[in-house]
């Protein structure tokens, strides 16, 4: 190679460098920031702990009144909220990705709204339990997806029309979730509005472990994707022309997001705006094209483990407010900021 | 590029959108480095046709054969390392930087374990240096001018490293100047590293020119082809395009170069 070659293949490297530094750097920021809301989340609360408490706790050595608060109560509901979020900030990057357009994310485009409409109506009129119900939003969640994905087809499937389909489905979901509360005995329904705002309180490790293993199943399809999904960036025919079977990666691409959004719909109820916002909050961090799952989904932790908390702390007195109350209070004016921006530039949605 | 060169043809293919047919039952084989430019009027299949060459469309009829095979049994990496494709609209991701645009080029050649590796780098700056690029590599895509970013783009389908490179036209939406920027590098890529080029444009001096074979195209179907001296006269023009002209030979090139009459002006001489 000449000099000037040399050189150029310097230059290259150090512009990856740069990124992957980048990258280190946010995943290290993002997930120090885990540790500090989660040290918070498991020791404040009616009955708080000393930093020096937790830390002999946790090494073992705690009271049976510190163990019982954080390894009982309190570290449950974090690491749910953690695996919700992930669930959320995976499925909001990927539809995003997929879709090429910031408003595609599973909450904005009836997915979620669907896994919620399903398992209402499992909860109220088929009385079934938690796993049935799981099933049941998944299979909502799918079958509003699949019926997108179908009236949104010509001869392959475009973004924008993906999203507008998305949203009037969205308010079908709403309707019939609507039809099922009024229909429904009004202690029934107030249980079924606490999950439908979304809520992860009194939550136990039986109720963790699922959630877990089926995102353990997941994930690696995620990473197995991600690679197809970065070609896909460059608009159909050049990820096409780089040898990237685009009809067949989007649908599984999709069918995983839809299989994560269910997932987390089913274990919290529809959280509003997690999804939504982890994507776009995760590429301006690493100010990258890339898809940026990993730090999508460590966004999606640190929002829904931060609201959370929020949730749990910021009224005085026990009152307790549900976790979706705290994101929809954040998300919704991040959505108008985008929308506003978005037409300003011309580019967006 | 290896030196035995690949030939990608085109056997009685038949292509269209949603059963309106709009390829039909063309053959067409291009020219192993060459650069072989289709013409034809709007509607007339030509960016079809360098679709359909490009795997993008599935034939309703035909074939397109890659060195006498088949290429839809072709898997979609293999076909990628052989044909690069630059489309009329690729879509830049926001923040992305040339020089990471570039390197989204080395997708066919690696696989599910495979790491960036070192001559992935100089892959990427060899394209960087061969399309000009280099000196711009750290700047994000849309900061870029017309043609700096129509450079970008080649260089990604060059670190592709293809022996035959479909172009749909390149040289759209950029000025006079620009387009002879990107069409003279093509030339170079063509002489220099005997890259089959193949691609689309709207200009018929600028095809004329640049061009080793001139491919016609009208109503999906080949009308002539040839090299563009023997192919592009007065007739020809009005019967593909419906555009009455006279023919003389560019003063610079000796090409033709084709003067349009027009309504105002047709009995100016």
């Amino acid at each position: 190679m000449s000099a000037a070659a040399v050189e150029t293949a310097d230059v290259v490297a150090r512009v990856r460098r740069a990124r992957r530094r980048r990258a280190t750097v946010v995943l290290s920021v993002l997930v120090a920031l885990l540790v500090v809301v989660a040290a918070a989340s498991v020791s404040v609360g009616s009955y708080s702990l000393t930093l020096p408490d937790l830390l002999a706790t946790l090494a073992g050595r705690g009271s049976r009144a510190d163990n019982l608060a954080v390894f009982g109560l309190r570290l449950p509901r974090f690491a749910l909220a953690v695996l919700v979020g992930v669930a959320f900030g995976l499925s909001g990057a990927l539809f995003q990705n997929l879709l090429r357009n910031p408003l595609a994310s599973p909450d904005i485009i009836g997915v979620s709204g669907g896994a919620s409409a399903a398992a209402i109506a499992g909860i109220l009129l088929l009385g079934l339990g938690s796993v049935g119900t799981s099933l049941l939003a998944f299979a909502g969640a799918l079958a509003v997806a699949t019926a997108i994905y179908l009236l949104a087809w010509r001869g392959g499937v475009l973004g924008y029309r993906f999203v507008l389909v998305g949203i009037a489905t969205a308010f079908l979901m709403q309707a019939v979730i609507g039809y099922l509360l009024t229909r429904a005995e009004i202690r029934e329904a107030s249980g079924a509005f606490v999950w439908l705002v979304g809520s992860i309180s009194s939550t136990r490790w039986q109720d963790v472990a699922p959630v877990a293993v089926a995102l353990a199943v997941l994930l690696p399809a995620v990473i197995a994707l991600s690679r197809s999904l970065t070609a896909l960036d460059l608009g159909d025919d050049a990820a096409s022309g780089l040898g990237v079977r685009v009809e067949r990666t989007r649908a599984l691409g999709i069918l995983v997001a839809v299989a994560l959004a269910a997932l987390g719909t089913a274990a919290a109820g529809p959280v509003a705006f997690v999804a939504f916002v982890s994507g776009p909050i995760a590429r301006r961090l690493l100010r990258t094209g890339a898809a940026a799952l990993p730090v999508s989904a460590l966004v999606g932790a640190l929002v829904m483990g931060a609201a959370d908390f929020v949730a749990q702390h910021l009224l005085p007195g026990d009152v307790v407010l549900p976790v979706g109350i705290v994101t929809g209070a954040v998300g919704a004016p991040y959505l108008l900021y985008l929308l506003a921006t978005a037409n300003r530039t011309g580019r967006g949605a | 590029m290896s030196d035995d060169r690949h030939t990608l043809a085109a056997r009685d293919l038949s292509l269209g959108y949603e059963g309106r047919k709009v390829v039909d039952g063309l053959t067409l084989e291009l020219a192993p480095a060459g650069i072989t430019v289709i013409v034809g009027a709007n509607a007339s299949g030509k960016s079809t046709l360098l679709r359909g060459l490009a795997r993008l469309l599935k034939p309703s009829a035909g074939v397109v054969e890659l060195d006498g095979a088949d290429v839809s049994h072709l898997p979609g990496k293999r076909f990628a390392t052989l044909v690069g494709l630059l489309p009329q609209q690729p879509i830049a991701p926001d923040g992305i930087t040339v020089a990471e645009l570039v390197a989204r080029g080395r997708y066919p050649h690696q696989g599910w374990f495979q790491r960036w590796s070192t001559d992935d780098d100089e892959r990427v700056a060899s394209a960087l240096a061969a399309t000009d690029a280099a000196s711009f590599a750290d700047r994000h895509v849309e900061e870029l001018s017309g043609g700096q970013r129509q450079r970008a783009w080649i260089a990604m389908a060059l670190a592709q490293d293809p022996d035959i490179l479909l172009l749909d036209e390149p040289t759209t939406y950029l000025d006079v100047t620009h387009q002879i920027e990107v069409l003279d590098l093509l030339l170079e890529l063509n002489r220099s590293r005997g890259a089959t080029v193949v691609m689309v444009l709207h200009d018929l001096n600028l095809a004329a020119r640049y061009a080793d074979e001139l491919v016609v195209v009208a109503a999906g179907r080949i009308v002539a082809q040839g090299a563009p001296g023997d192919v592009l006269t007065a007739d020809l023009v009005e019967s593909a395009f419906g555009l009455q002209c006279r023919v003389i030979p560019d003063p610079v090139t000796g090409t033709p170069l084709v003067v349009p009459l027009g309504r105002f002006h047709r009995d100016a001489i």
